[in-house]
This record gives C-alpha cells, structure tokens and sequence, in this order.
C-alpha cells in the first residue's frame, strides 16, 4: 500500500543535510511552510542554498531560518520587503550569498527542472545586467536570453489537502510555487492542513498530482506568518 | 531648484490611469501605486485585473472584514476575487504575461527615459539590494507598458530624464507616463505631454523634468474625478 503521510515531521526531513539546495514554497503571507522550515532550524542543518520568492519577513519562517545561519545563498526574485530585516542585516554584512531572478524566469527555471527540460531562451532581461554573460540567440528576429534549470534536493511546500498517494490541492494565492517545485527538488515533503481518505479528491480538482509528492506531514493549524511578523514573534 | 507644487493625490493618479483601460482588457499592476488602479475601474467596464502571483479576476482592495492572508496580491496586500475569477501556479502565471497574453501593465518607475528605457529594480550602488520582481517578464511580454508615478524622486531628482542611469529593467518599453503633474506619452525618444496638471505650463513641467518635453497636438488640463 501507497502510504506517503509521514507519522510526524522530524521523520518527514529525515533527507534533508547540510549544503542541500532547498526550495521553499510561498509568496509573501500566502503559501510558505512555516512548520517545516521551523523543524529544519531544530534539525540543525547547515550550509544550504535557498530558492524562494522572497527572503524571508520579520523573524519567523525563512527569517529564523536565516537567523540561525543555516542558509548560505539566496537565490530569489525580490529580497526587499517592509519586514526583509534579517537578511538585509545578513547582506550588508557579507555572510550571505544572493541571486537575483527575474520571477518569471526563476519559475520557469523550476518548471524545466521538474520537466526535464535543459533550459530555455526569454526576452526577460534582455539589455539588462541580469543578461550579462549568459548566451543571447535570435530567434525570429528578436534577442532571447538563454536561462538554465534551476535544480533542488528539496522541496519544501505548503498545500491545503493530501491523500495518502500525495495528490494535492491548494488554497487561493498560496497555491504560487507549490505546484514546480514539487515537480523539481529531488525530495519533496508537503504539509497540509487536511489529510483526506484516498478517492476523497475530485480527480478533476487535483492540482499537484502524488507522482511529484515524496512525504506529506499534517499540520492542521499552520502558524499566521502575517500575524507572527506583527506581534514581532521568532522562533525558536 | 524649487520643489513641484503639490500635484495629484495617489487615489487621483490611480483614478486619472484607470480611466484609459479599454474594456475587455486583461491588466497587470505593479507593486506600489499601481495597485490602486484596482480601486478606481470605472463602474461598468469591465477589466480583468492579473497579479503576478497567481490571480486573474482581482477584485478591490480587501476591507478590514475581509481579510485573508492567503489572498494576496503581488505587493503582499489583501485583495478581494471578482466572480470569474480564477487561480493558477507562477508558471502559468509567467507564461500569462511573457506569452503576450496581457494587455496592459502598469508599472511604478525608478528613472524613465525619454527613449522608454524603464529602471525599477536597483540603484545599482554596492550596498543596494537588488529586487526585481516580476517587473522584468512584464515588460518583456505585455502588449502595452504605462507607468504610474510621481513625478520627482524623494529627494528632488527628476524620474523622467535623457537616459537612465540607474540598471535598466527593459529598453524601449514604457508608452505612456502617468505622474502626479501630469501625462505624458513616449513618442520618437521625447516626452510629449498630452496633459498638464492645472496652474502649470510646459515651462514649469520641464523644470522638474530630466529631458526636453514637447506640447501634444491636443494638449489639456488633467482632471480626476476623485479627491
């Protein structure tokens, strides 16, 4: 029998070691998986590249995870927010690495990863500095950068409801990464709010199907990162 | 050089914005000003409104009551869904916007040039930290780029100048400005002014402005209909 419900998340992370590159899905508020990024810090692992759109608010979630000094490169299309104080600080201070993405480029890069496709041309960047150095073709008269797939030994995903094969369904706009970078990362564990029986999702409604799924771990009442960033709350 | 007067209110540029979106127009808005246009579609014409993150059919800003941290737009802000609204993953979501699927897309701006060169996403000093977005795909795949913004910098240094400066985001993409003093179409490598905030001349305007600026055949005053 299929059983991909992990009994707690300690188990569920049981892969992950340090120097992984780790994808975390989320999109602001919406869609990042706070508990699980959490029982990474207390795993303790070191040395990891992180792909996210973002890097991280106030001081829960990617935040404490960079707190913790576990991450040594950010690969992300918009570290700047009213609440980015943890990685600035790291930044500015020299201790972390960052990549900067074009969103739609940084989604398709982990869209061909999951696809096994080796990379593609955009006219994303074209004249820019972000094209430096990477191959430009003219196709049909028109420049394209080349950009490459953008791997992972990890993905780290929130969704909203599992069977026990992994099928998924997301809600609203915390859907965002999810959907690739299961399809990317070597290993994917995903938590959800709801576990439900095996046929209990509309065939027609899954969005993630299990085949991209490795570990789900329920978590019933996932912590508000938008409240936590207000009331200054960190973790551990 | 003096300040501008006080120029258009935020909710009077979105408002003076909106009222050019055709209807049936699949729109994007950028982070910052841009997402007010959502709150002043005109009644009746109907838009339908993309955020990068994975939303056709946005609707107006949430109110207090309707708060939902998991229905966001791309500036991280509560927003509400219009019925026909539909939900996607950033892949398809990027492919919406670099497939030339989107009408429109309105953009906050750093520096634009007279040749519609657009700079938003770094300053490009050692200390800066570069935040791209989604603004890069926008331009390279949206039919038409208009920007939403004030006029002058914080600290007085105009936006719209000969040749940008600061990193470019696309070249030659922005078609027409909107700012707090007045609008003013890319044509040719020049800024033409189609309309002017009330009590100013073209004189005044260039004063705040970084490259020569041109009257349009039909020139007017810009009004908006909101405070």
């Amino acid at each position: 029998m299929i059983n991909k419900i992990a009994p707690d998340i300690a188990t569920a992370l049981a892969p992950v070691k340090d120097g992984d590159v780790v994808m975390i899905s989320g999109f602001g508020d919406a869609g990042s998986p706070t508990e699980l990024i959490h029982a990474l810090i207390d795993k303790g692992v070191r040395h990891l590249t992180v792909i996210n759109n973002n890097a991280g608010n106030g001081l829960i979630g990617l935040a404490a995870l960079l707190k913790a000094g576990a991450v040594a490169k950010v690969i992300c299309s918009y570290p700047r927010s009213s609440h980015s104080v943890v990685f600035e600080d790291l930044y500015g201070a020299g201790k972390i690495a960052l990549e900067t993405v074009p969103q739609g480029t940084l989604a398709e890069r982990i869209r061909a990863a999951g696809a096994g496709i080796g990379g593609f041309y955009t006219k994303t960047s074209v004249g820019t500095p972000v094209a430096h150095g990477k191959e430009v073709r003219t196709i049909d008269g028109a420049d394209y950068v080349f950009e490459a797939p953008l791997h992972a030994d990890i993905a780290l995903v929130k969704a909203q409801a599992a069977d026990r094969w992994g099928n998924l369904t997301y809600r609203l706009a915390a859907r965002n990464f999810g959907p690739i970078m299961c399809m990317a990362a070597r290993h994917t564990v995903v938590q959800v709010r709801t576990i439900v029986a095996l046929g209990d999702i509309d065939p027609e409604t899954v969005v993630t199907p299990g085949i991209f799924v490795n570990t789900v771990v329920h978590e019933p009442n996932p912590m508000s990162e938008r409240h936590a960033v207000q009331q200054g709350q960190g973790y551990p | 050089m003096t300040a501008p007067p006080k120029g258009f209110s935020a909710a009077q540029m979105a408002w003076r914005a909106a009222q050019d979106i055709p209807e049936g127009a699949y729109v994007n808005l950028g982070i910052g000003l841009p997402e007010l246009v959502a709150d002043h579609v005109p009644h009746g014409r109907e838009i339908v409104l993309h955020s990068e993150n994975g939303l056709l059919g946005v609707g107006p800003t949430a109110g207090p009551d309707e708060q939902d941290e998991e229905l966001i737009n791309a500036g991280k802000k509560s927003v509400t869904l219009r019925a026909g609204a539909a939900l996607f993953h950033h892949a398809d979501s990027f492919a919406m916007i670099r497939g030339c699927h989107i009408d429109l897309c309105v953009l906050g701006a750093f520096q634009v040039a007279a040749n519609g060169d657009l700079a938003n996403w770094s300053t490009g000093t050692a200390d800066a930290i570069p935040a791209i977005g989604g603004a890069m795909d926008l331009v390279a795949g949206t039919k038409r780029v208009v920007v939403l913004t004030k006029h002058v910098a914080k600290d007085g240094a105009p936006k719209l100048v000969d040749a940008c400066h600061y990193p470019l985001t696309g070249q030659g993409v922005v078609s027409r400005i909107y700012t707090d003093l007045a609008v003013i179409d890319v044509a040719q490598g020049t800024f033409v002014v189609q309309e002017l905030l009330e009590g100013l001349s073209l004189a005044d305007l260039a004063t705040w402005t970084g490259a020569p600026v041109q009257a349009g055949q039909k020139m007017r005053r810009m009004i908006a209909e909101v405070s």
